[in-house]
């Protein structure tokens, strides 16, 4: 059978699979004590083992396999939990999720055998004691007896449509059998299986009726059993040869429907007879079994509920599509030349709405929960913290907050950046904690939290906090300032140093951090992402970074521009005003031209000179028109010619060709069809 | 034998810069559109980037190859056309005086750069085709469009 159109059901199962193994053995290694982990964890080993195995991918199998032996002795208690152990299974975890990748990529497993895990698994059952091979088996041939009682299975529950349909194939000198298959427990890919099945039985015969029904079947909405009403002419052992012979398939339960049984049922509905009451309640039990079972695994997959896979690339078709809808709105806003009559208004502001509303709702099928993002850290944290001989609890909350799916696949280096940070700069060692009377376990909390238009993520420690003084004498050091400047400094400027490239105030450099590389870099991404960092430090307190992202890229609010004869676009969110001033105003410091505004000196840029812009004449103009940027806190005058008006803008990549230019960021297409750039206020206030 | 020979030769675009003629594989091409709408221009790139225009949603970078080979300056009339085309991840749009027309070319028509020199750098050369008398300049896109020149001055 070809398992390809599985592959990526396997693929995303796994992956589920896995994250849970490793919030599992977090948890047991924090409470080791708790058998409820074990046991989870135990059934997600157990579940990738058959998994693995249906898909044919041997290694993963019997990589499985091992961990669950060594699981099946801690279940009997012949071992305990070990930090030890935890690594180990850690590396089971590791290793899987190499093959996973391995499968991603290549569509098969890799050769990778891993020997070196399994042999240690098998050392660390062999440590401990005796293990009997067959061990893994056991437990799960106890539940298939445990849970079916064999040779016993509930009633079809016939109506009279189905009896009428029984009684003429009877004349037709058809059978009608009750078939009750029982998948084996370890089957993955239920709904696959169940497919074979019902081909199989529909070459003799034809199916009826189902309990659970066909197409509950094929969303996997069942558990082991189902049960079949099947017309047919052959005899019952035909379908009990075929069905035997189908792989994982542990029971096969054949009943005749009597004909007479089939007649009588209708009249037993006022007057039921001892014998239906009995199947009844039995039936009765069966679903209430079955239903118990069914909530069980509901509990399980909480997430999935009814949702479609869809390409990435197809949403951003999708988007742009959107986007080119807007800008035609935009554009019959701005026509002239029409007669703008009260129906014609009515139209453009009813437009205006629904694509307004459509916008809304491709971003929000486009957005993606920080969860799939924070996820790995909890894992990392733990590695690290190890690593630096350290006790580190990491606390998130906000994981649900979402954010569009171009965001998410940034903002995970920057995160693990500043976590790292936390780890290893922010937390003390345990002596220091106790010492400071801090309690030994260092908190590092990720938060994540949507504020207006915004999406705020917060990476806090109780940490010792940034030296203030040790950085200002970094700089000095470094000659970035002298020591006049330094002391007229903010706190806020000093901290600025440490987001300058290559820049450093850890003594010793680490594994991990202390190369100056880093948060320069997480500054870098964070603004080309639209965004900024912030940081709040108390010296023997802590640290915290907030970490501030737009919600979407795509759409923007923009003021227009007019420089020379050309048109530019700037981002609503980053200016903080537009002013007049005269050009005797402006004043000349180190060859800088400056303004004061409001008592603070703010540097200027004439978009002019710096975009190249074409001039007719050189007459300076007696009045600048100014407007005002900010970039974190500081300000940056950009004279421009004239003020156009604020828009929504769509933003359109100027592609490969023209990555290279820093000052625009990308480019936008006009109401009119023009283009009009978007100006990086970043870049330019640099 | 015939259908061998027809999949051999290659279609190409005749375009006109001043009096010579230039060939590019027609697979390489998008569209042909007329030069009508306004070049935004993007600052901080050589000349020859006239900038960018709007190809129906899509920013679309404009060259023009009078600029990048050195010639006068482009005169926009009715003939002008911009020629899109498309590599592996660039579009680009050229600028051209006019278009001629499409020719099949063989390969024995066509002769390497080795046994040609000219003015032009051999680098956006892949050789040259005849036809009926015509001498044609067959271009290299993938050397005429390519990143280095694109990331500022």
């Amino acid at each position: 059978m070809d398992m390809s159109q599985y592959l990526e059901i396997f693929i995303e199962e796994t992956r589920e699979h896995l994250q849970s193994l490793n919030q599992c053995l977090l948890q047991m290694e924090k409470n080791p004590q708790d058998g409820s982990m074990l046991n989870e964890i135990f059934r997600v080993a157990h579940t990738l083992k058959g998994m693995s195995g249906t898909m044919g991918f041997n290694r993963m199998s019997r990589l499985t396999h091992d961990m669950e032996d060594v699981l099946q002795a801690l279940r009997s208690n012949e071992m305990k939990v070990s930090p030890e152990l935890i690594d180990l299974l850690f590396k089971c975890l590791d290793a899987l999720e190499s093959y996973t990748t391995m499968v991603v990529e290549t569509g098969s497993e890799g050769t990778e055998e891993n020997a070196a895990i399994i042999s240690s698994l098998a050392e660390m059952i062999k440590k401990k004691g005796v293990v009997s091979s067959n061990s893994a088996n056991k437990p799960a041939a106890a539940n298939t007896t445990a849970a079916s009682p064999a040779g016993s299975a509930a009633d079809l529950a016939l109506d009279q449509y189905d009896i009428n349909v029984i009684n003429k194939a009877a004349a037709l000198g058809n059978n009608a059998y009750q078939i009750t298959v029982k998948l084996n427990k370890g089957c993955v890919l239920k709904s696959a299986r169940a497919f074979i099945i019902f081909k199989t039985l529909e070459r003799h015969s034809e199916i009826i009726k189902s309990e659970p029904k066909v197409q509950d079947i094929e969303d996997e909405q069942f558990d082991f059993e189902f049960t079949v009403a099947v017309l047919s002419k052959e005899d019952e052992s035909v379908f009990d040869k075929d069905l035997n012979s189908i792989a994982e398939v542990d029971e096969v339960i054949i009943k005749l429907i009597k004909e007479k049984e089939a007649v009588d049922q209708p009249t037993s509905g006022e007057t039921p007879d001892t014998d239906d009451q009995e199947a009844k309640s039995a039936a009765e039990n069966a679903d209430g079994d079955s239903s118990q079972v069914k909530t069980d695994t509901a509990a399980k997959k909480t997430k999935t509920g009814k949702t479609v896979r869809v390409d990435i690339d197809r949403l951003d078709v999708l988007l742009n599509l959107v986007s080119e809808l807007i800008i035609q709105k935009t554009r019959l806003e701005g026509l002239e030349g029409i007669e703008k009559t009260q129906s014609y208004t009515e139209a453009v502001e009813y437009l205006e709405r629904i694509s307004t509303n459509l916008h809304d709702a491709v971003m929000k099928v486009r957005m993606v929960p920080v969860e799939t993002v924070f996820n790995r850290f909890p894992r990392m944290i733990r590695d690290i913290s190890k690593n630096l001989g350290k006790e580190v609890e990491l606390k998130m909350s906000g994981e649900e907050t979402e954010l569009d799916r171009t965001v998410i696949d940034e903002i995970g280096d920057p995160l693990i950046h500043l976590l790292r940070n936390s780890c290893d700069h922010g937390i003390e060692s345990i002596e220091q904690r106790k010492n400071l009377g801090k309690p030994e376990v260092g908190l590092i909390e990720l938060k994540a939290y949507q504020d207006g238009n915004n999406v705020v993520i917060e990476v806090g420690d109780d940490g010792q906090g940034i030296n203030i003084d040790k950085v200002k004498k970094k700089a000095i050091e470094r000659g970035l300032i002298n020591k006049d400047m330094a002391a007229n400094l903010t706190k806020k400027d000093i901290i600025d140093f440490l987001f300058k490239p290559s820049f450093s105030t850890a003594d010793k450099v680490t594994d991990l951090s202390g190369r100056g590389v880093g948060l320069d870099v997480v500054k870098t991404k964070i603004e080309a992402l639209g965004g900024f960092v912030e940081v709040e430090t108390e010296l023997g307190k802590g640290s915290r970074f907030y970490i501030r992202l737009p919600l979407t890229l795509a759409i923007i609010q923009a003021l227009l521009v007019m420089v020379g004869e050309e048109k530019y676009a700037i981002q609503l969110s980053s200016i903080h005003k537009i002013t007049n001033i005269p050009a005797t105003d402006v004043k000349l410091v180190q060859k800088q031209e400056v303004v004061m505004y409001r008592n603070t000196v703010i540097p200027i840029v004439r978009l002019d000179r710096v975009l190249e812009v074409p001039r007719e004449s050189d007459e300076e103009p007696k009045n600048l028109t100014l407007v005002i940027v900010k970039k974190g806190e500081r300000l940056t005058g950009l004279v421009v010619d004239k003020i156009l008006g604020q828009q929504e803008i769509v933003q359109k990549s100027l592609g490969k060709f023209l990555s290279g230019i820093k000052i625009i960021t990308s480019a936008t297409i006009l109401g009119d069809g023009n283009v009009a750039l978007i100006l990086d206020v970043n870049a330019l206030a640099n | 034998m015939a259908d061998q020979k027809i999949s051999e030769a290659k279609k190409y675009l005749i375009f006109n810069l001043g009096n010579e003629e230039y060939g590019i594989d027609i697979h390489k091409i998008t569209t042909i559109i007329e030069k009508d709408m306004n070049i935004a221009r993007v600052p901080k790139l050589p000349v020859f980037i006239r900038g960018v225009i709007n190809l129906r949603g899509e920013i679309i970078p404009v060259i023009s190859l009078r600029l990048k080979f050195g010639m006068d300056e482009d005169v926009y009339n009715t003939d002008t056309r911009i020629v899109i085309i498309k590599l592996d991840e660039i579009s680009a749009g050229l600028i051209v005086d006019s278009v001629a027309e499409v020719i099949e070319l063989d390969e024995e028509s066509t002769e390497s750069i080795a046994n040609i020199s000219g003015e032009l750098s051999m680098d956006f050369i892949t050789g040259v085709g005849k036809s009926n008398g015509r001498i044609i300049t067959l271009l290299n896109l993938e050397k005429l469009v390519s990143l280095e020149d694109s990331q500022g001055k």
